[in-house]
Order: structure tokens, then sequence, then C-alpha cells
């Protein structure tokens, strides 16, 4: 194999591309697990979920922009009915009752897509101003690589801003580490916890059809990307955003060149690694107990 | 392994224990007859035995989850781990069937000991991810270790069980044969689990699972006791995998997948958790409930999601949960 420039660039444009989906599903994640003390196995689903809600948008529409907008809000408002009448009901009864209810929830929401569009995926193509190969004068770079990177960081910076310089971005933080004290406060924190699951799932939703055209669209693409998606958060530390963007840039690096190094260790390299993670930094990379870092 | 003060109470009251002794062993024996029934209660042999293999699988998990309050993700590897090594002893080493099934189970507890010692380092939701993370690692190892597994096509051509002794001759072509023999196996294993509960270190579980405090103020080695249990629970997981193997003649993949981790929490979430009988009634609903479902639908998956998340919300005790709680009119605190 030859080491070129252009080679190493390919694969690390290849691999932030993919690490930006990553970031998106994993700010969801340790969103929902930093506030609302649910390890979210509908995760997955909700991907899903946003990759075919901007496949009908696509079909109807042709706009690819209309197809990312309807697949956050969809995502979100589903999540938000999601947490309100099911989830709702299981804060206080320990770890494991929600997790094994979105575990469930993940089975029906998959299988009422197969039932809707068929077992087949389908097909969404790269948005016409996006496919073409941008030139930056040591290497080509597919348009929609760039695009993707670029607005992951955008959405990264907005959500900072939201968290570190809005009321309710205070009230999040404040919330994460310690709930009682906001109600005490006179805070509404259920309206909190919706706002913090609805968030989430339309990241989720969003990163599906982000995803469409490179990865493609079919009913299990959500299991299948959604442990890889705990990875993330686990490495980067539960409940810790910071730690998620980090570790899912990190961790679609070393995918991307773990695949042309050592392929037949592609899909081990992120177990191992977050085995070591746990066992060497339980609490990850930057987390820290019940705080959104 | 200490023995706490309570054991010692507990050998202080000999006579009434005495005097309870059948009544202990009575929820192992209604569990024995009604599996020695099974073949007539199902539509077809294959899925008794399927049944009555889940059932070991499902108490073996029990043990951990119900029994030692500790919720693992990565089960799978336990029995797809035993039943990969049973497959690869008769299939590449053709190993008769009674060695085949012995290192399938201890693959499994050897599997059970790695878990233990790595994912008991972390606690709660860092212990199920870990326990998911070690299992993924089995799955991509088996599939990517084809030569040995099959990878992603399974391993294929595991033999028949067969007995050829002088005076009994049995081969599980008979798919009542296969039924009966497997019964035996699978009845010995869940008698050495009823057993199990009823030693100190069941009784030490049981403690550390309803006050971790107050178990270790007692000098419950609390660590000690849940690498153990884990460990056993692999042993028995890792026979039930090895026993798959020989019923349906292949290891498929899906043995090691995160699914089958899922499908043996729902089924001790469904039959009741931390009770002897539930796992058992878990694995035979479910199984029979899939059967019935997939055969009139195609999203048999959906009914079944549907099915978990009610369990969850409103009926947590699964179903001899809820028998035990109707039957004595207070809600049942699981008893070892």
């Amino acid at each position: 194999m030859q080491w070129t420039i252009d080679l190493i660039f390919q694969q690390a444009a290849a691999g932030l591309a993919l690490g930006s989906i990553y970031v998106l599903l994993a700010v969801g994640l340790t969103l929902i697990f930093g506030l609302l003390n649910v390890v979210n196995f509908s995760h997955g689903a909700f991907y899903m979920l946003g990759a075919y809600l901007g496949f009908v948008t696509l079909e109807y529409t042709q706009s690819f922009t209309a197809a990312i907008v309807v697949a956050a809000l969809g995502g979100a408002a589903i999540g938000g009915l999601f947490e309100r009448f099911l989830i709702r009901r299981l804060y206080g009864k320990g770890i494991d009752y929600p997790l094994l209810l979105t575990f469930g929830a993940a089975y029906v929401i998959v299988d009422a897509v197969r039932m809707i569009f068929g077992r087949e995926g389908v097909h969404v193509d790269t948005p016409d101003a996006l496919s073409e190969v941008i030139d930056l004068g040591f290497g080509l770079l597919p348009g929609y690589r760039l695009f993707l990177i670029g607005l992951c960081l955008g959405l990264v910076l907005l959500l900072w801003l939201l968290l570190e310089r809005t009321r309710w971005g205070l009230i999040i933080r404040a919330g994460a580490q310690d709930g009682t004290i906001i109600r005490i406060l006179g805070i509404d924190i259920s309206r909190v916890w919706l706002m913090a699951f609805s968030l989430g799932s339309g990241l989720a939703a969003l990163s599906g059809i982000l995803a469409a055209p490179m990865r493609g669209v079919h009913p299990d693409m959500g299991s299948a990307i959604l442990v890889d998606a705990f990875v993330v958060t686990v490495v980067g530390g539960m409940g810790s955003l910071s730690g998620a963007v980090l570790a899912g840039l990190l961790i679609g690096m070393v995918v991307s060149f773990v695949t042309l190094l050592a392929p037949e260790f592609q899909e081990l390299s992120i177990y191992v690694l977050m085995t070591l993670m746990l066992l060497a930094r339980p609490q990850g990379l930057l987390g820290r107990r019940g705080a959104l870092g | 392994m200490q023995t706490s003060t309570l054991t010692r109470s507990h050998h202080g009251a000999r006579p009434s224990a005495r005097l309870q002794r059948p009544k202990r062993w009575l929820d192992l024996l209604g569990t024995l007859a009604f599996l020695s029934l099974l073949p007539w209660l199902v539509p077809h042999q294959s899925l008794a035995t399927s049944m009555l293999i889940f059932a070991l699988f499902a108490s073996a998990y029990n043990l951990v989850f119900g029994y030692g309050g500790m919720l693992s993700l990565g089960h799978a590897a336990l029995f797809g781990g035993g039943a990969y090594a049973a497959g690869i002893a008769a299939v590449h080493a053709q190993l008769p069937w009674g060695l085949s099934l012995l290192f399938g189970a201890v693959v499994g507890l050897g599997i059970g000991v790695i878990f233990a010692f790595l994912s008991l380092r972390v606690r709660g939701i860092y212990f199920a991810m870990i326990t998911l993370a070690l299992a993924q690692c089995a799955y991509f190892f088996a599939y990517r270790n084809a030569n040995w597994t099959g990878g992603d096509n399974g391993l294929r051509g595991v033999p028949p069980l067969q007995i050829d002794w002088e005076f009994l001759q049995l081969s599980s072509a008979d798919p009542l044969s296969k039924y009966y023999l497997i019964f035996i196996i699978v009845a010995g294993a869940l008698g050495l689990l009823r057993a199990l509960l009823y030693t100190p270190l069941g009784r030490s579980l049981s403690m550390i699972r309803q006050n971790e405090q107050r178990a270790a103020a007692c000098g419950v080695p609390v660590l000690r006791v849940r690498q153990l249990t884990f460990a056993i629970s692999g042993l028995l997981s890792g026979l039930a995998g090895a026993l798959y193997a020989y019923h349906i003649g292949t290891v498929p993949l899906e043995t090691l997948s995160v699914h089958l981790s899922g499908q043996v929490v729902m089924m001790v979430l469904l039959g009741g958790m931390a009770t002897f009988v539930g796992p058992v009634v878990g694995a035979v609903v479910f199984l029979g409930a899939e059967n019935l479902l997939s055969d009139l639908t195609d999203y048999w998956q959906m009914i079944s999601g549907i099915l978990f998340m009610l369990l969850v919300l409103f009926f947590s005790k699964g179903i001899w949960g809820g028998v035990q709680t109707i039957g004595q009119g207070r809600p049942a605190e699981p008893k070892p």
C-alpha cells in the first residue's frame, strides 16, 4: 500500500464524516442520559425513522433541505410524545426499567417501518448541489462529506451556545446537576425532560437522513449504528457533551483508518477501545458524574 | 467463601428447616413435571426442545439479573460461546457428544469468568454497557474467524445425539428421544441451580440484592459473590448453548447477537425475575408466542415489542410473579 498525502487525507475526511454522524447521535444520547438518567435503546430506531421521514419528504418535494428539516422536527415530535406518555411513568423506578422500555420500543418502531416501507431498503441520492468533488489543492474531497462535517460542527456550536449562553441552557445544565433544586426554585422540570428528549431524538433523526446518501436506508440501519453510538457516548463520558464531540470524531477516525490498515479488525477495534476505556476510566474521556460538561 | 451470620442462624434452625424440606423442592419438582409434559402441550417436538433449552438459559440468566440484580446485556456471548465450543468440538475435533457438551459448558464458564472479571469492576449502567461491548467483541470475533465458525453462514454439520449402549439405544433422529435426553440434562442443571440458591452463596446473593451495604457490613464478600454467580451462570448458559447446537445441528451466528441477549432479558421479565419458576414460564410463553405469531403475521417483532413495553410499564413482576402475588395475597418477596 502506498502512503500518499492524498490517501491519508481521503481517509481522514471519511473518518471525520462518519465521526460527524457519531457526534450527532452521541450528543443526543448523552443529553438524554445526563438529564433523564435514561439509557435510550430506541435511539437507533429514531435514527432510522429520520432517514425514512427524509426519504418520504424527498419523494414529495425533491428538496434535501426540506428532508433535513422534516426529519429533525418529526423525530423531535415523536420523541417528545414518547417521553411524555411512556418514559415519564418510569422515573424513579431504577435505571433498568427505562432501558428495557426503550429496548421494546425500538422493536415496535423498526417493525412499523417494515410494515409501511417493506423489508428491503430504499435509496436516497446525494443532492445534486453536493455531489461534486471539491479540489482543495492538496487533495480531492467529495462535497457531501465537506457539507456533513461543516453542518455537524455548526450544529454543535449552536448547541453549545444554547447550553452556555441562554436561560434555557442554564436550566438544563442545572437540571443535570441536581433536579431537586430546580424544582425547589419553582421551575417545571418535567418540561426540561421533554425538551431534552425531543432534542436528542431530533438530533438522532437528523443524523439518520444525513447518513442516508452515504450508508443507505433500510429498517435495520438503526440497530447496527446504535451500539457504535453507545461506544462513542461511553468513551466520551456518559453525560458529557464535549466528550461526545471529541470521542465521536476520534472513533470515526479510528474506524476509518483501521478499515484501511487491518480490515479484519474493523468492527472489533471500537469495542476493544470501549472495554479498555471502561476499565481504565469508567467516567470516560471528559465525563464527570451527572454533569453536562 | 465466608459464611455470614445469616447462614449460621439458619443452621441453628435445623429442625424446622427439615420440616420445610419437602416444600422447598416443590417448585423444582413442579417445574420438571411441567417440562416433562411439554412435548404433548405444544404443536411440535422441535419447539418443545427449544423451549426446554431456553428455559435453562433464562434460568441461568435469572441468576445474574433476577437474583443478583446485575443487568447484563451480553449474555448471548455465554450461550453462543458454549454453542460454538460444542459445535467446534463436534465438527472439527469429532469428539463424542458428552465431551462436546462438557466442553461447551466449560467454555461458557471461562467466558463467564472473563466477563465477571472485567465487567464487575464498574457499576450500574457501565456494567450493562461493558457486557454489551464484550458480547459484541465475541460476535465479531466469530464472524471474522470463518474457517472455524463458518462466519455469516454459521457452523454446519453438528451430528445428532446418539446413545449406543448395550442395554439402551437412542438416537436424536427421533424427536421424542431427543427431547427426553436433553430433558435429563436440563433437569440436572435446574436441580443444581435450585440447590445453589440454598447454599450460603445463594443466600448472600439475595442479601446483596436487598441491601448491598448491609450485606457488606455483615461480612459478605460482595465482589466475590457476584463474580462466582456470573461464572456459574456462564457454565449453565454455555451448557444451554451446547445443547442448542446439538438440537438444531448448526450454530448460527445469531446465537452471539445482541438480539439474543435482549430476548433472554425479555423471557425473564415476562416470567418473573428472581423467582425459580418464572424464567421457565417466560421462555415457554415467549417461544410459544413467537411461534404462534410468526405463523400468523410477519410482524411478530412488533407484537413482542409492545408486549415487552406493557410488561415493563404495568407488570414488572411478570407472569409467575403475578401468580405468586395473587396466591399469597401480598407482594411476593423473592425467596432463595
